[in-house]
């Protein structure tokens, strides 16, 4: 049965990584959900979030074939209820009264105000953000974005430190090795 | 940031009296750091800066120049197999490049290391589509293990260092440096640092001692067990653990195809290859194993069948480098990461001797039926026609200890299983990828690598002419390779399908061929034709005799059908003897 996950990826910051990596994706026939890339807490490390609705028997296997990629570090994934999930929307509504008692009760900020249309930001889960998207929707959406879905563990440090700290035990005592 | 890839890099040290050469010259020179001996290419515009470098150099470095840049990494591919180094190859960018793509597919699937160097436009054209530009790396992104682009000279030497690590540690593969063409023309101070590090790639797991102790609990209780050899025993060189292993345990072998050779054909426990058309005893008795130790393979679907009924009744020791491959087809019960040159002694140094003496009996008995049903009618002089079984097992007799190197398709098949193998690394065929086109090229490879060795190319009508044009390589370079060419008049293993499972309707699949005698006579290499049983012996020793390269053009039997075989998608002990 298919279920969702969060795929975290941490690579080098090298050019054409995002390639690389989707190609997997195309290549074991799994659909991307949504993807955002971004730096990670650690420098020269990328991170790329990747949701994904599918079988956990083959995203187990998709997992282990990204982390093949030479250039890649690690690669975690998470279900759900493992990591704190956030997305932003911007919504560009027609100008009523109706939207605008939307807004107040809908905890939604405002980002520009015009003559004829209002620009509102929505940040929360996808439920929420589809949520408002029916509510406006009947009133006059001139335009939409969403982003991709970012997530941070529930844990407290990068689990990245760990590999990176076996990486540089094993280099270490190879390096003593060879100078012995 | 230019070539910002490498941040995993320590920081330079101060430079000493290096010498300032080219980003063209680094190139060769870093080849020869790396102790590379041999380049197969073919140039063009955006790679002559390289091959000028390589003309001062030509009494230090061999470059076999191919005709058609496929076929450079086919060689490179059939070099690296013989040899166990890594093929290299040269060629310009655009057409070039993308010439190559089926033969880095090729060494993909069948994990053979290659570096590649390719030509690019100069990098302020990058992008504007100028004259033979293609985005390479994109194009290459699915079929090699690691690619790069560089752009500035300085950054020559740590890439090709990098690519020879990466192509030849842990699971081996192709790898592309797209150099462009003023980088090769830039100047640098060289210094070449082989690799041996790179933070986000570790290619070898380290053993766990738990998993090691499953493995050995499993096989010190097996009843029934048998192994399965796989190409990463020879890709590690773990040969004679291997032969440990198995004489301690006393456990019956079945090898994949691209495993052969890596146990004797006669050794006392080889049972036979695994396979769609592979023997007889070692697919039917699949399901009544009890325990299954794959040993470097992979479980492609020619050797499974249908993998939901594959070894039914057993459970599964996997040995394994590359964990993606681990619970990728086969669920593994035991999976064993890691190195087998390093996990085989650890299980075998724990295991009980035993033997396995009525087990295999079993196997023998369905080899003894294999035998008379199959192999002897096969081999023996008779009939109307002269038959592929026959010619291999001619040549195999006469060309005692040759590497073989086969094309794809019957006479691929009948290669693999009526040849015998002495020593390892003894022969080179497309695996995964099947690509017909591969066998000439390969074999021109495997001689260079290995001239003190007989290399025996059996290859079909059809397969002959997808790389034919190698035979000027064959000349203009003297590879002594000996050619055995199928003549079935037939693409005969498709015409094995549409006869077995399509009503014998014989969809273009009919050859009309050339002269061969003419094409080989063309590229001034010695040809005989031998179309009756009682000549074959002598053509057969005629071209052994012949130094340098032979064309044997062995007109066989228009409609034979490669037996014993498993239907497409049946499960493996469904084999049929005809
Ligand atoms: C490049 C490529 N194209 C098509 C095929 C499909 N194919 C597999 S075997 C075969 C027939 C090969 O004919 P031939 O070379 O004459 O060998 P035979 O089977 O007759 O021994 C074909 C067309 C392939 N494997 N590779
Ligand atoms: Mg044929």
């Amino acid at each position: 049965m298919d279920r969702e996950f969060i795929i975290t990826i941490f690579s080098e910051n090298k050019v054409g990584i995002l390639s690389q990596v989707t190609t997997v994706f195309t290549h074991r026939n799994v659909n991307i959900e949504s993807i955002a890339a971004s730096p990670s807490a650690i420098e020269g490390i990328h991170k790329y979030t990747i949701m994904v609705k599918n079988d956990p028997e083959r995203v187990a296997n998709l997992v282990k074939q990204i982390e093949k990629k030479v250039d890649v570090l690690k690669v975690f994934c998470y279900t759900p209820n493992e990591v704190v999930l956030q997305q932003l929307a911007l919504y560009k509504v027609k100008r009523s009264r109706n939207v605008e008692d939307m807004v107040r009760r809908h905890n939604v900020r405002i980002l520009e105000i015009h003559d004829e249309y209002i620009v509102l930001e929505k940040t929360g889960h996808k439920e929420e953000i589809d949520e408002l998207y029916q509510m406006l929707a009947p009133h006059g959406i001139y335009q939409f974005v969403c982003s991709g879905q970012v997530a941070i563990i529930k844990s407290r440090r990068e689990l990245l430190d760990e590999y990176l700290k076996y990486v540089n035990a094993k280099y270490q005592r190879m390096m003593l090795q060879e100078n012995k | 940031m230019a070539f910002s890839g490498f941040s995993d890099t320590s920081t330079p040290q101060p430079k000493k009296d290096l010498p300032r050469i080219s980003g063209s010259e680094a190139v060769i020179r870093s080849f020869l750091e790396e102790g590379v001996e041999t380049i197969f290419g073919y140039p063009g515009g955006a790679i002559i800066p390289v091959y000028d470098a390589l003309y001062s150099y030509r009494d230090k470095v061999n470059h076999i120049l191919v005709r058609h840049e496929q076929c450079a990494i086919h060689a490179a591919q059939g070099y690296a197999r013989a040899t166990g180094k890594t093929g290299v190859c040269i060629v310009t960018s655009g057409p070039g490049a993308t010439n190559t793509v089926t033969g880095l597919a090729d060494a993909m699937l069948d994990s053979t290391p290659v570096v590649l160097i390719s030509g690019q436009v100069a990098s302020n054209t990058l992008g504007t589509d100028a004259f033979q530009e293609i985005n390479f790396i994109e194009i290459t992104n699915s079929v090699t293990k690691w690619n790069c682009q560089v752009k500035r000279a300085e950054d020559i030497p740590e890439a090709i260092a990098r690519a020879f690590y990466i192509a030849s540690s842990g699971r081996p593969g192709p790898v592309v440096v797209d150099i462009t063409k003023d980088a090769q023309n830039g100047l640098l101070d060289f210094e070449y640092k082989p690799k041996k590090f790179i933070r986000s790639y570790q290619p070898y797991a380290d053993i766990d001692n738990d998993q090691i102790s499953e493995a050995v609990r499993l096989i010190n209780l097996a009843r029934k067990p048998m192994a399965l050899i796989g190409q990463g025993v020879i890709l590690a060189g773990a040969e004679r653990e291997l032969q440990d292993f198995l004489e301690k345990s006393g456990i019956p072998a079945a090898s994949t195809l691209l495993g052969l050779s890596a146990l004797p054909s006669d050794h006392p426990l080889y049972v036979g290859m695994l396979g769609m058309h592979g023997n007889y005893a070692p697919n039917i008795k699949n399901r009544d194993c009890d325990l299954l130790i794959a040993i470097g393979m992979r479980f492609d679907d020619r050797v499974t069948g249908d993998p939901s009924k594959f070894g039914i009744n057993a459970k599964i020791i996997h040995m394994e480098i590359d964990p993606a491959e681990i619970n990728k087809i086969i669920y593994a019960d035991v999976p064993v990461l890691g190195d087998v040159k390093q996990s085989l002694p650890m299980i075998t140094e724990r295991i009980s001797k035993n033997d396995h003496t009525e087990w295999i009996n079993e196997f023998r008995v369905c080899n003894n039926i294999e035998r008379e049903d199959i192999i002897e009618p096969a081999i023996e002089r008779r009939g109307a026609h002269l038959r592929m079984g026959e010619v291999v097992d001619a040549v195999s007799k006469e060309f005692d200890d040759a590497i073989l190197v086969t094309d794809v398709g019957q006479q691929q098949m009948f290669a693999s299983k009526y040849f015998r193998f002495k020593r390892t690394r003894s022969i080179i065929t497309s695996g995964g990828l099947g690509t017909m086109g591969f066998g000439l090229p390969a074999a021109i490879g495997a001689k260079i690598g290995a001239p003190e060795r007989e290399v025996c190319l059996f290859v079909g009508d059809g397969g002959l002419q997808m790389t034919s044009q190698e035979l000027g390589t064959i000349f203009q370079s003297n590879v002594g390779v000996k050619i055995i060419l199928m003549n079935n008049g037939f693409l005969g293993m498709v015409r094995q399908w549409q006869e077995l499972f399509y009503n014998k309707r014989y969809s273009f699949t009919e050859l009309v061929n050339p002269d061969f005698e003419l094409l080989a006579k063309a590229n001034r290499i010695a040809y005989r034709c031998v179309e009756r049983h009682e000549d074959l012996d002598d053509a057969v020793r005629e071209m052994h005799s012949t130094p340098g390269a032979f064309l044997l053009e062995c007109r066989v039997q228009r409609e034979e059908n490669v037996f014993p075989m498993v239907p497409a998608g049946a499960p493996v002990h469904d084999i049929r003897l005809e």
